[in-house]
């Protein structure tokens, strides 16, 4: 079941290339970047979740002495020329029955639709004087009725957030009568209905959004610094949108303070800074946004219901499930905004389901827009895997016992499941296993009864899943790798991820430096600027081990062949009877004929009498990889063990413990970091996170005193053990960014339900944070 | 209004002409050229403007440029013994996977090198406690805490 032996590189916690510049204040992020004569944004935001504009009077602000220009939505919006993203593609028709996005505007359009909505942008000498003259422009708004969360919007299909569409969702699936599966579950032995729910948090990188444009009329260019996930995205969303050239815009991502999906997508705000530099021309602006924007109008996520109908016989075999998912995707999105139909196809998870019934509307609503957050469609596992405890506790048996019961094992690999993904090389029961083992678990229920005679409150949860991770279609389908070597044997490679703390500088250089044979210090990576990158869609999905590895092992082998070729003519030898060492091909057996990478590179480039006849000068190669299937699926099992107070309602984790199967890894540090960083958020949105709206639709997290991320103390020692199976791409690995997040919510939800559900206590709505769960000990009389 | 003040940042003076209102993490900034210094809340909460004030750990944020006159201030940039080299913070940083995107990082640097200083008998929960007022959102703090771990075993050894 274990995979290759480790390389020289490839399986090693190497340390990270980009650390000691991120660690002595090096790091170049957009607020770095300082250009002369620019000018400073700041936006003029709407305190009223929806109403219409009455007046809107920048004249006093105008007269704000290091005020420049002041722009409307009537300024702006009339320059958009096309207004989508290449990932979601071109806007459906108005009135598309499957679905729409939201009306193209950059600034309010004569009405306001969310609290936070932009109305008017204030560019200035410096951000002080454009946050002066903000607060005095004057806005008058005429109140309306705004949709503010699920209940309303569900209530009232009349109401509309945008009046130009004739619905009010942006995405539906419709009810399908199935009789067979109606009889089934009419006549099944058990059948179990549970809602759960998501809370709504929001991504929170660090680094806020920023963005600087300058269009330079004399060489008609635009140049773009963005922190994005995504460079390429930026240059082609910003040709479309104002019908500029795109070979003539240059998009540069520098280092990225975090986006986990926030930044994958050019946003409403972003767009207006790109028509705004536009107009303005040859003077550069930069806005970078505050994190009262950040918390209120750069997107949020996971607003979601997911009403689970299981079917199961008395011995707990699951018999088939009708799921409905119902998600809040606010005014703006970034298009259709949902998560729906990828949350459908993945429900089943790593369990055997005869079949699945997915429905789902993805609603409009008075509120900040939706957009990914690490994990999108994550509400599948949110929602079974609190299932299959709720399930079990119904039916009368242990719940990892349910999951083993109905687990995949390794005999019914390949595994078709009922919503037709095929999953090749997965171990869900093997992580399963692992998991349990190192949990003890006999030892842990033992504890668990003597705290409860003790009147204290210990609970175990598990969580299963299976993630698709590197998605592969559309733009999403490839990446690249440019690998040069120069004159002298060094390696300069160009790639077409994009990097917000993914350590790609590190790991894959890991992979050039094995298959090519090379030291790693003479590997430089260039990635996030469109003048140098190849085409690609930056980073998400979880696909840069995978996909940008693929490509930079293609690359690194592509460029070792053709050194060999050089070397092989010179030493009069065969290839086959060549290696490399230490940036160094010699003949085996002779070590003493040998030609070091330097020279075979100065050969290439200076010395064409050296090259074997016909062969072309240089030595620069580029591979694309896609992989074989549309994801590449790795898997999880996390166990998370709590006590909860039985007095405050707090939680508190004792122990986290994650059995993971990511394949071949490139770099154990790097994994671990990438599963700790995903369980945090996940455990902050189950326990802490809340972005909450009151009827009005004013946000009410707008600070981090109130938006509660998670801290330090807060957090238990991870303890992480690894399966390695090999992927059917290239190098064997498999993505694992985003399942941390994926599966952390439910797990620890499963545990807090294990504490409490002796008590008849059986939680289904996130946040679980002290003042809810005290309140669910209450009313079901078990408080103390 | 606005005044010419001097700076003294990590050994250097910086003459610099601000407004009474700018804020500090600003003028290390903007004024001085000193982008190390992160700005992610300006309330105060983050923890990343986190810059060493007569070696005090404070919030860059929460201080006008003009209350920093006549006081010495160490930012990121002046915490590695060179250039090129790592602070024993900063490699425990690197060893352990401390850092992600690195935008919280300066502040956890400055943080942890003034707590280790004053405390560097420590218990593991104090630790954590002291990086309670650092916010971080890539690493699930893992990396960070082992970090500090590491570092203050070196600290300890080294006082012996
Ligand atoms: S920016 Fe100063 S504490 Fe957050
Ligand atoms: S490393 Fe990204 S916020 Fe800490």
């Amino acid at each position: 079941m274990s995979g290759q032996a480790a390389g020289r590189y490839v399986g090693q916690s190497i340390k990270r290339k980009e650390d000691p510049r991120l660690l002595t204040g090096q790091g170049r992020y957009v607020d770095d970047v300082q250009l002369p004569n620019m000018a400073h944004v700041a936006f003029v935001r709407s305190n009223i979740a929806r109403g219409k504009i009455t007046n809107l009077d920048i004249s006093e602000a105008l007269q704000v002495p290091g005020v420049i220009a002041i722009y409307t939505g009537d300024d702006l919006n009339p320059y958009i020329k096309e207004y989508w993203h290449t990932m979601g593609g071109p806007r459906p028709a108005l009135d598309d029955p499957s679905g729409a996005h939201p009306p193209a505007s950059v600034l309010a359009p004569g009405d306001v639709r969310f609290v936070g909505d932009p109305i008017a942008m204030v560019i200035a000498e410096n951000r002080y004087v454009a946050e002066d003259a903000a607060e005095m422009v004057i806005v008058d708004i005429d109140v309306e009725e705004p949709i503010i969360g699920l209940d309303m919007a569900v209530a009232h299909p009349e109401m509309k957030v945008h009046h130009e569409l004739n619905k009010n969702f942006s995405g539906i699936m419709p009810y399908m009568e199935v009789p067979p599966v109606d009889e089934m579950m009419a006549s099944a032995p058990h059948v179990v209905t549970r809602r759960f729910k998501q809370a709504r948090a929001t991504n929170v990188p660090m680094e806020p959004r920023g963005i600087i444009v300058k269009h330079d009329r004399g060489a008609n260019e635009i140049t773009i610094w963005s922190a994005t996930q995504n460079a390429h995205e930026v240059r082609s969303f910003c040709a479309r949108l104002i019908g500029f050239p795109a070979q003539r815009i240059r998009a540069i991502a520098g280092d990225v303070g975090g986006g986990f999906g926030q930044k994958m997508m050019v946003s409403r705000d972003e767009a207006a800074m790109m028509i705004a530099g536009y107009l303005l021309g040859d003077r550069p602006i930069k806005w970078i946004e505050d994190r009262r924007e950040s918390l209120i109008a750069a997107n949020q996520a996971r607003e979601e219901w997911v009403d689970v109908t299981m079917a199961v016989t008395p011995e707990g075999d699951i018999m088939g499930c009708r799921v409905n998912f119902l998600e809040d995707v606010g005014a703006y999105p970034p298009g259709a905004g949902g998560g729906a139909g990828m949350s459908a196809g993945m429900f089943p998870g790593p369990y055997k389901m005869p079949v699945v019934i997915p429905q789902g509307t993805s609603y409009f609503t008075n509120t900040c827009g939706k957009a990914p957050y690490r994990g999108p469609w994550m509400m599948e596992t949110v929602a079974r895997e609190q299932m299959m405890d709720h399930v079990a506790a119904e039916i009368g048996i242990d719940p990892i016992e349910f999951r083993r019961r109905n687990i995949i094992h390794q005999s019914d690999l390949p595994y078709t499941t009922c919503t037709t993904l095929v999953y090749d090389v997965v171990t869900p029961e093997e992580t399963l296993d692992q998991a349990m083992e190192m949990l003890d678990l006999a030892k842990f229920r033992a504890e668990q009864e003597k705290a409860r005679a003790e009147g204290r409150l210990l609970g175990l949860g598990v969580g299963v899943y299976i993630e698709p991770s590197a998605i592969a279609f559309g733009i999403l389908s490839s990446d690249q790798a440019n690998v040069r070597m120069d004159e002298n044997g060094k390696v300069l490679v160009a790639l077409s991820s994009g990097s917000h703390g993914h350590s790609i500088e590190t790991t894959m250089p890991q992979v050039i430096a094995e298959h090519l044979g090379c030291d790693i210090d003479d590997i430089i990576i260039m990635q996030g600027d469109t003048a140098s990158a190849p085409i690609g869609p930056g980073t998400g999905g979880s696909r840069t081990a995978v996909i940008v590895g693929g490509a930079c092992q293609t690359a690194a082998g592509k460029l070792k062949a053709k050194i060999l070729e050089i070397a092989a003519h010179t030493l009069e030898a065969n290839v086959d009877d060549l290696e490399v060492n230490d940036s160094v091909v010699s003949v085996k057996g002779t070590p003493a004929k040998q030609l070091p990478f330097a020279q075979i590179a100065a050969m290439a480039y200076m010395m064409p009498e050296m090259l074997p006849e016909g062969m072309e000068m240089g030595l620069e190669v580029s591979a694309r990889y896609k992989p074989a299937g549309s994801f590449t699926y790795s898997n999880a099992t996390h166990v998370c063990t709590v006590e909860v107070d039985p007095k405050t309602g707090m939680v508190k984790i004792l122990r986290y413990i994650v059995s993971e199967d990511c394949g071949q890894m490139i770099n154990p540090m790097v994994v671990e970091g990438q599963i700790a960083g995903g369980v945090v958020q996940g455990i902050g949105g189950v326990l802490f996170e809340h972005m909450i709206y009151d009827k009005d639709g004013n946000p009410l997290a707008t600070t981090f005193l109130d938006y509660l991320v998670p801290t330090a103390p807060e957090i238990p020692d991870i303890e992480y053990g690894h399966i390695q199976t090999m992927s059917n791409s290239l190098g064997g690995y498999k993505g694992m960014g985003e399942g941390g997040a994926i599966v952390s919510p439910p797990t620890v939800a499963n545990a807090i339900h294990d504490a409490v559900k002796h008590l008849g206590v059986h939680p289904t709505d996130f946040p679980l944070g002290p003042s809810q769960i005290r309140d669910l000990l209450v009313h079901a009389g078990a408080a103390v | 209004m606005s005044r010419n003040i001097t700076l003294n940042i990590n050994g250097a003076q910086h003459t610099v002409d601000v407004e009474d209102r700018m804020l500090l993490s600003d003028a290390i900034r903007e004024k001085a050229g000193l982008t190390g210094t992160h700005v992610a809340c300006e309330h105060g909460v983050c923890g990343a403007c986190t810059i060493l004030l007569d070696g005090e750990a404070v919030r860059s944020c929460l201080m006008f440029t003009v209350q920093a006159a006549g006081h010495e201030i160490t930012t990121v940039e002046g915490i590695a013994p060179a250039p090129g080299e790592l602070s024993v913070v900063q490699r425990a940083m690197q060893d352990n996977h401390g850092l992600q995107c690195g935008f919280c990082t300066p502040g956890i640097v400055t943080s942890l090198t003034a707590y280790l200083r004053d405390f560097p008998n420590a218990s593991d929960d104090e630790l954590k406690e002291a990086l309670s007022g650092n916010l971080c959102r890539c690493t699930g703090y893992m990396g960070i805490i082992n970090a500090a771990r590491q570092a203050q075993k070196e600290i300890q050894g080294s006082a012996k």
